[in-house]
């Protein structure tokens, strides 16, 4: 039984990890950096060990570790991983250390104070992805606020109070709503049960027996909370200014892991737990999502700010995974799955290599580049594989994602209409709009500005590193995806099973 | 060899991947050049003893699949890297890697002192690897990760100098419209798959083609699946309405436009249809909108080219005009026809625009035909060799264009009607005309250029040696599909080799009527004097009394603006699409919808609040009179509400 500890070994690493750093001294700064991302790779291997035991030909939950927490409340610590949450935790792990390696020269102002926060941030992730028992998602759902509101409002840009303060009321709103129902439905489990519970494999069972007005203001209250997480049209206001204000290891995390949760959230909460509200908003949580994917890649066209085009591409490109969830059929689910990866590759990718020459001439705007291909031609091969990756080109991970997402999408018997495939396939047209002319714009041409050849260096070794792992799983994934996609199929499946093991009658 | 079909995909991305990542560093052109060649000449050899293997099979057995591995496994959804070595997807992979060799080994010399020398070899060879999946993949999926992959080459090699201004805008502004325009029909693939796997619930070429076979399907089913996939279709493949981005794709260096412009990429549509030639004849009326579409885009290309002044112009919407045929042979059900042409066009439109390479690198850059003239005397080998492919595609007699095009011309009339053919023939003319007034103003007449700037020289062997090999191939590559009518009783080779894989298709569309060998050949002597015809009077005019030509131009001075501006549908698409959605996603959706409304909301409860809070405040104000005061009146409330109820 020993191994069942593997996921708190897990998650207290980057915690204990952020109080270690505590103690430094403030102008260790270098120290604390390798502290930082030496925690963060022990994260890493712990996660790879995790990977490497995990069964996926089994649906159930693994590697669980329950301890009792609070017991008048019946609340326990309580964690498991499926393939879903696993890929995640994956993907948090990965992500974090090479965050942490980009921001080597980024982040000069506080050290300490930042390598805490991005520790923390990674408890904060981890524990949402690996929590069983929804009172203690809902701490490490809330706490993970903290942390990136720091981030944003202390290394942030210039309108970075507005950005942070934007970022934590908008999700403070949902999450509240949430809370609420959360308590709602551990008394109404008593009820139901004769016992106070909060354990979510318990409250599987309970969910879907309440009735159906209610389930839907049940439904509604989670859901809301995920759907400014996404963000789903038209809930996104702030993830553009959050984005453009935060330091680029902030948006590589926001962009790569924390929206994430929201998707995650809708597919562990709201789907299994009140299954026939979610069939009963399908449709119209559907069309926001279709209007998101046409709706961010238009906006993201017009942007005149690289960061803030990135930024509304995530509205795009996450309208894909909602619309991917609420299809509801293996393909399309499985798709869903596997773009939330994709899209912190990719995304995570861009949000970076803007970052690079943000570093070297504090300059976001695309009108002032031009014809970098002659002053960064490395910088320009990688900005090409990032953008033709999230523009979904076939044989890269992006193309993956999409393409099943559509495929499930179109034979989805929940939607049951062709209408949702056509106008969401639209957007991989508007893909390949927004970012080839973002990226002619900037690397093609003349040099616009003679001073970019004095300020603009090439890609340095740390940046390669940063970027080469990010690179590899991009074609990986794009080559041979049944590496990530029998990991979670079997999750998948168990999730829709339970679905529709409940809602035939609405399905008939 | 067929089951080492793999290598001829292998050794093309080994190249890429060496000039790719060591090409920058290699001083030596020849170096780069070599193993940029050697890759795709080895995987010709590949895939010419993999086609003699087949060969030496029985017809029953001359269809392959080399599996590699899984590509993507979900619920029912079974996509394999699998390779389909069949007479079509050899016949498309000789002309890939056939055509493809010759002009890597012409670029040798044509990029020579190109300061991206390296960067152009490993865009190329990535070109032949993406095409051989493309022709090679044994399902939807694999060919559309070709399809994807052809367009991004195209993109980077349009784009290839990415500095310099094209015509009205620049480079990459060209090579980003090549590569928006595909998307918008790969838009339409991607549903037809869709569609195809809702209806047949497999992606696989055999399983898809064999239950279409045999299912009862819908033909209104059928007729969605192939209009989507042609949609699809017109985008690589150029034809109305998406076929806006050829033209501008002259942007790249000439033996891109040679290879992917001409010769592979672009029939990747033709062969598309042809492979699911079934699922098309099952809907006769997408077969007729498809010979329709590929009719008027071949005579609507064609105007254009009557008046066009750049060499590479002239020949790039001749080459949409020679696409439209191929789409009309395969609308009126001639599949093998189809692709009959889209080899001898290979040859000899490979052949024309490496000959107009050959002369650009020549005449220093000058792509204007009205700046060139006599230049016979200066580039005999380019000449010769331009000549045959000018004979070629102009239909004259024993020349390989004149084959394929009389064949599709013959079925246009046999299964079509006499419209088809008449518009067919016109345009046929059209081509021998525009053709020859190319090679008159460009090798005969009165010398135009500034003998001062511009000496005209031949181009080194490294790149008239494929022009020679070229000319060979556009020369006798007809004899292989010479008509039943001439051959007699072996019929036409070509057709037999392919006729098992429409065998299936032809069977559903059952509508040949019969014909007599009179009328074939009443309406070959037909055309062939029709052409003859045009030929000479574009002789005439263009070497002989130019001022006719002016007179004419003046004469029809609206026509002919309407010609030399492409019937403006590029300033319409800009105008009715391009600026809307530009201006619409700017002024309405960003600017008013998400930072009026939606902030505006948003911002707005949030000074709601405060200002309620603002208001709530001023009732705290510490006294405690006041307190007391709300207290009282709070109990006297209760009070009164308790003793009402009772």
């Amino acid at each position: 039984m020993e191994q069942n500890l593997l996921l708190t070994y897990l998650l207290f690493t980057p915690i204990i990890g952020s109080v270690v750093v505590l103690f430094f001294g403030k102008t260790q700064t270098k120290f604390i950096r390798w502290f930082g991302l030496f925690v963060t790779l022990i994260a890493f291997v712990i996660s790879l060990v995790i990977y490497f035991g995990f069964d996926s030909s089994k649906p159930q939950f693994q590697f669980v570790h329950q301890v009792l927490w609070i017991s008048s409340l019946n609340v326990s610590y309580n964690v498991g991983v499926d393939g879903i949450s696993l890929l995640l935790v994956l993907l948090t792990t990965f992500l974090t250390p090479l965050t942490l390696l980009s921001t080597w020269n980024a982040i000069e102002k506080n050290v300490k104070m930042f390598t805490f926060s991005m520790l923390f941030l990674e408890a904060g992730m981890l524990g949402v992805f690996i929590s069983l028992d929804i009172f203690l998602f809902y701490i490490f759902w809330e706490a993970m606020l903290i942390p990136m509101y720091f981030i944003i409002g202390i290394w942030g840009g210039e309108r970075r109070i507005y950005a942070s303060v934007k970022f934590f009321i908008y999700t403070m709103v949902g999450s509240l709503l949430m809370l609420v129902a959360i308590i709602w439905l551990a008394v109404y489990a008593s009820g139901i049960t004769g016992k106070f519970t909060t354990n979510l494999l318990e409250l599987y069972k309970v969910g879907p027996t309440i009735p159906h007005q209610i389930q839907g203001w049940m439904f509604g209250a989670f859901f809301l909370s995920f759907a400014i997480k996404v963000p789903l049209f038209p809930l996104h206001t702030w993830l553009p200014d959050a984005h453009v204000e935060a330091p680029t290891a902030g948006s590589v995390i926001l962009a790569g892991v924390l929206l994430k949760m929201g998707t995650y959230g809708i597919l562990r909460y709201c789907l299994p737990l009140f299954p026939q509200s979610a069939i009963n908003f399908a449709p119209l949580i559907s069309v926001l999502a279709i209007i998101g994917i046409i709706y961010g890649a238009l906006v993201s066209m017009v942007q005149t700010d690289m960061k803030k085009l990135v930024a509304y591409s995530s509205v795009s490109h996450l309208g894909f995974v909602v619309l991917g969830t609420f299809a509801m059929t293996v393909e399309a689910v499985q798709g869903a799955v596997i773009q939330m990866v994709n899209h912190g590759l990719s995304t995570g990718a861009l949000f970076l290599l803007v970052g690079i020459i943000y570093e070297r001439t504090h300059r976001r705007d695309i009108a002032y580049y031009g014809g970098i291909a002659k002053i960064v031609p490395l910088y320009a091969t990688a900005l090409m594989i990032a953008s033709l990756s999230s523009v979904g080109l076939p044989g890269l991970n992006g193309f993956i994602g999409e393409f099943l997402i559509l495929l499930g999408t179109f034979k989805s018997s929940v939607l049951n209409s062709w209408w949702y495939t056509v106008f969401a396939a639209t957007g991989v047209i508007f893909a390949a709009v927004y970012l080839l002319w973002m990226y002619q714009r900037v690397v093609f041409g003349e040099v616009k500005n003679p001073e970019l050849k004095d300020h603009l260096t090439d890609m340095n070794v740390r940046e390669f590193v940063v970027l080469i792992p990010i690179f590899i799983f991009i074609v990986w994934i794009g080559i041979y995806p049944n590496t990530f996609l029998g990991m979670t199929e079997e999750s998948t499946k168990s999730i829709l099973h339970h679905v529709s093991s409940f809602t035939f009658d609405i399905l008939k | 060899m067929i089951n080492l079909i793999y290598l001829t995909v292998l050794l093309p991305l080994i190249g890429f991947l060496f000039n790719g990542l060591f090409g920058s560093r290699i001083k030596n052109e020849k170096v780069i050049g070599i193993i940029g060649s050697s890759t795709v000449g080895i995987a010709f050899v590949v895939t010419l003893l993999a086609f003699f293997e087949t060969l030496g099979l029985p017809v029953e057995n001359r269809s392959n699949t080399v599996e590699l591995f899984t590509w993507l496994n979900v619920a029912g959804l079974n996509i394999k890297f699998a390779y389909l070595v069949d007479q079509l997807s050899l016949t498309m992979s000789l002309i890939v890697t056939g055509v493809g060799f010759l002009i890597h080994v012409y670029s040798i010399g044509y990029m020579h002192g190109d300061k991206g020398y390296w960067r152009f070899f490993a865009y190329l060879n990535l070109f032949i690897f993406a095409m051989m999946n493309l022709v090679l993949g044994d399902n939807f999926v694999v060919l559309f990760l070709g399809w994807e992959g052809v367009g991004l080459c195209s993109y980077l090699l349009i784009g290839f100098w990415y500095d310099r201004k094209f015509e009205k805008g620049t480079v990459p502004e060209a090579a980003k419209k090549a590569f928006i325009v595909n998307r918008i029909g790969d838009f339409g693939f991607l549903l037809g798959m869709f569609l195809i796997y809702y209806t047949f619930d497999s992606l696989n070429f055999t399983e898809v083609f064999n239950k279409a076979a045999s299912f009862p399907v819908s033909e209104a089913t059928f007729g969605l699946i192939a209009i989507f996939l042609f949609i699809g279709a017109t985008g690589k493949s150029a034809q109305i309405p998406l076929f806006v981005w050829l033209p501008d794709a002259m942007a790249g260096p000439t033996p891109v436009s040679a290879l992917i412009h001409a010769a592979t990429m672009v029939t990747a549509g033709v062969y598309m249809v042809s492979r699911a030639a079934i699922i098309f004849a099952s809907a006769p009326t997408v077969m007729m909108v498809v010979a329709v579409i590929g009719l008027l885009t071949a005579l609507m290309a064609a105007t254009i080219g009557l008046v066009q002044n750049d060499i590479k112009k002239v020949l790039a919407y001749s080459t949409v005009s020679q696409l439209g045929y191929m789409f009309l042979a395969a609308g009126v059900g001639a599949f093998s026809a189809s692709i009959f042409h889209v080899m001898t066009h290979a040859f000899f439109k490979a052949l024309l625009f490496l000959g107009a390479g050959s002369v650009i690198h020549g005449m220093h850059e000058e792509q204007n035909i009205q700046r060139y003239g006599g230049l016979k005397k200066y580039m005999p080998k380019t000449y010769a060799t331009f000549f045959i492919a000018t004979l070629a595609i102009a239909g004259i007699p024993g020349l390989s264009g004149f084959f394929s095009k009389d064949e599709i011309l013959w079925y246009s009339y046999a299964n079509g009607g006499i419209i088809f053919w008449l518009i067919g023939v016109i345009t046929a003319m059209m081509t021998a005309f525009y053709m020859f007034r190319l090679l008159s103003l460009t090798f005969y007449g009165k010398e135009r250029f500034d003998h001062h700037h511009v000496h005209p020289h031949e181009s080194p062997s490294v790149m008239t040696v494929p022009l020679m090999i070229l000319a060979f191939f556009s020369a006798i590559g007809g004899y292989i599909g010479i008509p039943e009518v001439f051959s007699g009783e072996h019929g036409n080779q070509f057709h037999n080799w392919l006729e098992p894989i429409y065998a299936p298709a032809i069977a559903k569309l059952n509508s040949f009527g019969f014909h007599s060998h009179f009328e074939e050949i009443l309406l070959m002597v037909l055309s062939v004097a029709l052409a003859l015809s045009a030929i000479y009077f574009a002789i005439k005019i263009y070497t002989q009394q130019p001022d006719i030509a002016e007179k004419i131009s003046a004469r029809f001075k609206k026509m002919y603006n309407i010609l030399l501006n492409k019937y403006y549908v590029d300033e319409i698409y800009e105008a009715a699409v391009i600026q809307p959605i530009q201006k619409g996603s700017e002024k309405v959706l960003w600017k008013f919808t998400d930072n009026l409304i939606i902030d505006g909301a948003v911002n707005g409860i949030a000074k709601v609040i405060y200002a309620g809070s603002g208001f709530i405040r001023k009732i705290q104000n510490g006294i405690a009179q006041f307190y007391a005061i709300i207290m009282m009146l709070g109990i006297a409330l209760v009070l009164l509400w308790v003793i009402l109820s009772l």
